[in-house]
C-alpha cells in the first residue's frame, strides 16, 4: 500500500470509475457511428468510383477528354454472344454493330439469275449501307446478312437491360436545374416572408400561429408535398410535368427551413445597425435592403446549404411533378416551328419567350430518381449495379460541388461584409 | 400641413414661447443668465407616454432651448432615454408604444400629428447612441450612408460632406489617410465620433445623444465632450448621461428625472449647486440612484 503524500492523492472511487465509464461509452457512441458512415461512403466510393473513371475517352476535339457516364444520355445493354463469344454493347454500339436487317425479298421470284451474296468484309461499316441486289435463293439457305455483314443467327442469348449502358447526364443536368431553380424560388419566397414576419409584422399571437405553421410544415412528408404539387402546380395550374412544377413543390418543402433559418439570420443582425439607419432618415425598406439583409445573407445561406442537399436528395416530391424517368430531350434542345410564331415581321422577337416557355415547361430526369428507378423499378442483377452505385457517387459528387460552391459564396460575401 | 422639414423647421416659433426664461418657476438662476435667453426649439408639453398598459412617462413639461447643451439625468429606468427617443419618434419602432396626453413641437409643429413624414423629421433630428454602431463599411460610406438615401451621389458632394463631417467631429485627422477602410477598425471613442460625424453629414439642427460616453475609456470621453462643446456653436444638443461629472461639465441646462417624472430643470450650475428640490440634492449628492 502507497503512503499517502498529499491531501490531493489520486485514489480510485466511484466517482472516478463513472467518469471512466462514461467517458468510454460517449467515445464508444460516437465511434459507432462514424463506421456506418465510413461504410457507407465507401460502398459508394468504392461500387461507384471505377463506373465514372473507366469512362473517360479521349476525343478528338476540345477538351481532349470525355466520360462516357457523365456525359451521355442512358442507353439499354445488348448482352449476346456472337460466334460463342460474349459481347456488352450500349444500344447505340449494337445497332451500329448489327446494321440494318435487309428488306425482305419482293414477292415475285426474279427472273435474272441470283447476284452473289455481298461479302460480309468489303462492307465497311459507317458507309450508307447499299440495297441488297437480290435474296439468295430458297433452295440453298444462305444467310440474310445485314447492311454491315453480320449473320443474326450468330447472334445467340441476347439478352437487354434498360439503363446498365451509356450515362447519367439528363440526370445530372436535372439535378442541377432542379436545385437551383427550387432554391432560387424557396430564397426569394422564403427570405420575403422572413423579412415580413420579423421586421415587419406586429409580434402577437396571429405572428406567432402562422410562425408555428410554417415550422410545422417542415415535418411534413415529402411525398405529401409531391402530392400537393401535382395538386395545385401539375394539374390546377396546368403546369404538366415539368421543371416549373418541380421547382415550385421542392421550393415549398424546403422554405420551413429557409423561413426559419432567414429569421434567425436576421435577429442576428444588430439592432444597432436598424436603430442607425432609421435615425438618417432611412425608410423601413431602405433600411433593411440597405443595412440589415446583406449581413443576413451569409447567415441564410449556411443554412441553406443543407436544403441544397435535401432538394437534390428526394425522390417523392419530383415524382408526380417534374421526373420522367426516360426523357429523350435536355430542356434547352427544343425546336420551336415557325407555326408558333405571330406571322408579322416582329414575331421573331417572341422566339426567346417561347424558348423560355418550353425549357421550364420541360420534365426531367434527376440522380435520386434515377437511382430509385435502376434500383427498384427494373429487374436487379449484375448489370444494373454498375450504374446503381455510378449514380450514387456521382450525386454525392454533385451535391457537394454544389453545397461547395454556396459555401465560397457565402466566405466571399462574408469577407466582404464583416463586422 | 407641408411635411417638409423646411417647413417644419422654419416655422417661427411663438414669440410667448421664445422669450420664456424661466422652466422652473423657482429658478432665478435661469433668470439672471442672459446666455440661456434662448428661443424655445422644442417644447415637451404634459407628456404622458406609454409602453403597452405601463406609463413610462407622468406629464414631462418643459421647453429645450436652442443651440444649448441639455443633460438629462437621473437613475436607471427613470425614462430619460424614452423621452430622448419620444423627440425623434424612435419609439415608433417599438410596438405598443403611444403618447397618451400632450404634444411634443418641434419649431412650433407637433411631430406626432399624422401629417408629419418621420423620415424628414429624423433627418433634422439626428441621434448617436449609447453603443457606437458603425456599419460594416468604410468610413467613407458610413459618412455618406444619410446623403446616399437621399439619393445624392455626386463624388464631389458626397467628399466635400465627409471631410466637413469629420472635421466637425474631430475625426479628420485621425482618419484622412483611410478614409476607405472598414470603420470597424477604429478604436470605441473613434467609432463614437465616426457616428457623431455621420448624424452631423445630414445636417440636422437638433442631435441627441443617448449616454454616448458610457462604453467609452476617459480619454475617448474627454474627447467626446470636447466635441459636444464644438457642436453648441450650430447645433441643439440633448445628451442623456449616467455621469454626473459629465453633465456638469458639458451641459448648459440639466434636467432631473426620477420615475418617469421631470423633478427640476434649472441651469446646470444651479442643479450642481443649490437645487431647490430634495431628490435632486440627495441624487447629485449620491445618496441614491
Ligand atoms: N421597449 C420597452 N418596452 C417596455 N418597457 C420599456 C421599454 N424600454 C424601456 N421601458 C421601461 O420604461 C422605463 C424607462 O426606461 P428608459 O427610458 O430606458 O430609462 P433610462 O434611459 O432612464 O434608464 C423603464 O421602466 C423601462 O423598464
Ligand atoms: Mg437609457
Amino acid at each position: 500500500m502507497t503512503a499517502r503524500t498529499h491531501p490531493f492523492q489520486r485514489k480510485a472511487n466511484l466517482a472516478s470509475f463513472q467518469e471512466r465509464v462514461v467517458f468510454w461509452s460517449l467515445r464508444a457512441f460516437t465511434y459507432i457511428i462514424l463506421l456506418f458512415g465510413v461504410c457507407i461512403f465507401s460502398i459508394i466510393i468504392i461500387k461507384g468510383a471505377p463506373t465514372v473513371f473507366d469512362s473517360f475517352r479521349v476525343t478528338g476535339s476540345f477538351p481532349f477528354i470525355s466520360n462516357d457516364f457523365l456525359f451521355t444520355k442512358p442507353q439499354t445493354l445488348h448482352v449476346f454472344k456472337y460466334k460463342g463469344e460474349i459481347k456488352q454493347m450500349a444500344a447505340d454500339d449494337y445497332y451500329a454493330f448489327v446494321g440494318q436487317t435487309p428488306a425482305p425479298p419482293p414477292a415475285e421470284i426474279p427472273t435474272t439469275p441470283p447476284a452473289p451474296a455481298p461479302d460480309a468484309n468489303a462492307a465497311p461499316s459507317g458507309v450508307a449501307p447499299v440495297a441488297p441486289v437480290a435474296p439468295a435463293p430458297p433452295a440453298i439457305p444462305v444467310p440474310i446478312l445485314t447492311t454491315t455483314g453480320i449473320n443474326p443467327d450468330d447472334i445467340t442469348e441476347h439478352e437487354t437491360y434498360s439503363y446498365a449502358a451509356g450515362g447519367i447526364w439528363p440526370q445530372i443536368v436535372g439535378t442541377v436545374l432542379l436545385v437551383i431553380g427550387s432554391m432560387t424560388v424557396a430564397l426569394i419566397l422564403g427570405i420575403f416572408s422572413a423579412v415580413y414576419l420579423s421586421e415587419y409584422s406586429k409580434q402577437g399571437p396571429f405572428i406567432s400561429a402562422i410562425r408555428l405553421a410554417i415550422v410545422n410544415l417542415a415535418g411534413v412528408p415529402s411525398i405529401v408535398f409531391g402530392l400537393f404539387g401535382f395538386g395545385i402546380f401539375v394539374l390546377a395550374f396546368g403546369w404538366n410535368v415539368s421543371l416549373m412544377a418541380g421547382w415550385f413543390t421542392l421550393a415549398f418543402m424546403i422554405l420551413p427551413v429557409i423561413i426559419t433559418a432567414s429569421e434567425e439570420s436576421l435577429r442576428a443582425v444588430p439592432q444597432g445597425f436598424r436603430q442607425g439607419s432609421l435615425a438618417l432618415g432611412a425608410t423601413k425598406w431602405q433600411t433593411i435592403w440597405q443595412n440589415v439583409l446583406p449581413y443576413a445573407l451569409p447567415g441564410i445561406l449556411t443554412s441553406s446549404v443543407l436544403g441544397i442537399a435535401r432538394v437534390a436528395g428526394e425522390t417523392a416530391p419530383i415524382l408526380f411533378t417534374a421526373a420522367y424517368a426516360t426523357s429523350d430531350k435536355l430542356p434547352w434542345e427544343i425546336t420551336i416551328t415557325p407555326d408558333r410564331l405571330s406571322s408579322g415581321a416582329l414575331g421573331y422577337l417572341e422566339y426567346p419567350f417561347l424558348w423560355i416557355h418550353d425549357f421550364v415547361f420541360h420534365g426531367v430526369n434527376a440522380l435520386p430518381y434515377h437511382i430509385y428507378v435502376v434500383s427498384s423499378k427494373i429487374p436487379q442483377n449484375e448489370y444494373t449495379e454498375r450504374v446503381q452505385y455510378g449514380t450514387a457517387f456521382v450525386f454525392l459528387g454533385v451535391v457537394m460541388t454544389i453545397a461547395l460552391a454556396s459555401i465560397l459564396l457565402r466566405t466571399r460575401l462574408r469577407n466582404r461584409l464583416k463586422w | 400641413m407641408s411635411t417638409s422639414p423646411t417647413t417644419i423647421m422654419d416655422e417661427t416659433t411663438p414669440t410667448a414661447q421664445s422669450v420664456e426664461v424661466v422652466m422652473n418657476p423657482a429658478s432665478p438662476a435661469l433668470d439672471k443668465s442672459s446666455r440661456f435667453n434662448a428661443p424655445t426649439i422644442i417644447d415637451i408639453d404634459n407628456v404622458d407616454f406609454y409602453y403597452g398598459q405601463s406609463k413610462a412617462l407622468h406629464g414631462i413639461n418643459f421647453p429645450i432651448k436652442e443651440k444649448l447643451v441639455t443633460a438629462f439625468i437621473g437613475p436607471s429606468g427613470c425614462g430619460k432615454s424614452t423621452l430622448l427617443r419620444c423627440l425623434n419618434r424612435m419609439n415608433d419602432l417599438v410596438d405598443g408604444t403611444r403618447i397618451g396626453a400632450g404634444s411634443i413641437k418641434i419649431s412650433g409643429v407637433d411631430i406626432y400629428d399624422p401629417s408629419v413624414d418621420v423620415i424628414e423629421l429624423r433627418k433634422r433630428v439626428g441621434m448617436v447612441f449609447q453603443k457606437s454602431n458603425p456599419f460594416p463599411k468604410s468610413i467613407y460610406e458610413n459618412i455618406v450612408y444619410g446623403l446616399r438615401l437621399q439619393g445624392i451621389n455626386q463624388k464631389a458632394r458626397l467628399d466635400e460632406t465627409v471631410e466637413r463631417s469629420l472635421r466637425g467631429a474631430a475625426l479628420w485627422d485621425e482618419v484622412r489617410d483611410r478614409l476607405h477602410t472598414s470603420a470597424l477598425g477604429l478604436s470605441g471613442g473613434q467609432q463614437q465620433r465616426l457616428c457623431i460625424a455621420r448624424a452631423i453629414a445630414v445636417e440636422p439642427e437638433i442631435i441627441l445623444m443617448d449616454e454616448p460616453c458610457s462604453a467609452l475609456d476617459p480619454i475617448a470621453t474627454v474627447k467626446v465632450e470636447e466635441l459636444i462643446h464644438q457642436l453648441k456653436q450650430n447645433y441643439t444638443i440633448v445628451i442623456v448621461t449616467h455621469n454626473m461629472q459629465q453633465a456638469g461639465r458639458c451641459s448648459d441646462i440639466t434636467a432631473f428625472f426620477y420615475m418617469g417624472r421631470l423633478i427640476e430643470i434649472d441651469t446646470t450650475e444651479k442643479i450642481f449647486t443649490n437645487p431647490s428640490q430634495r431628490q435632486t440634492e440627495d441624487y447629485i449628492s449620491g445618496r441614491f440612484g
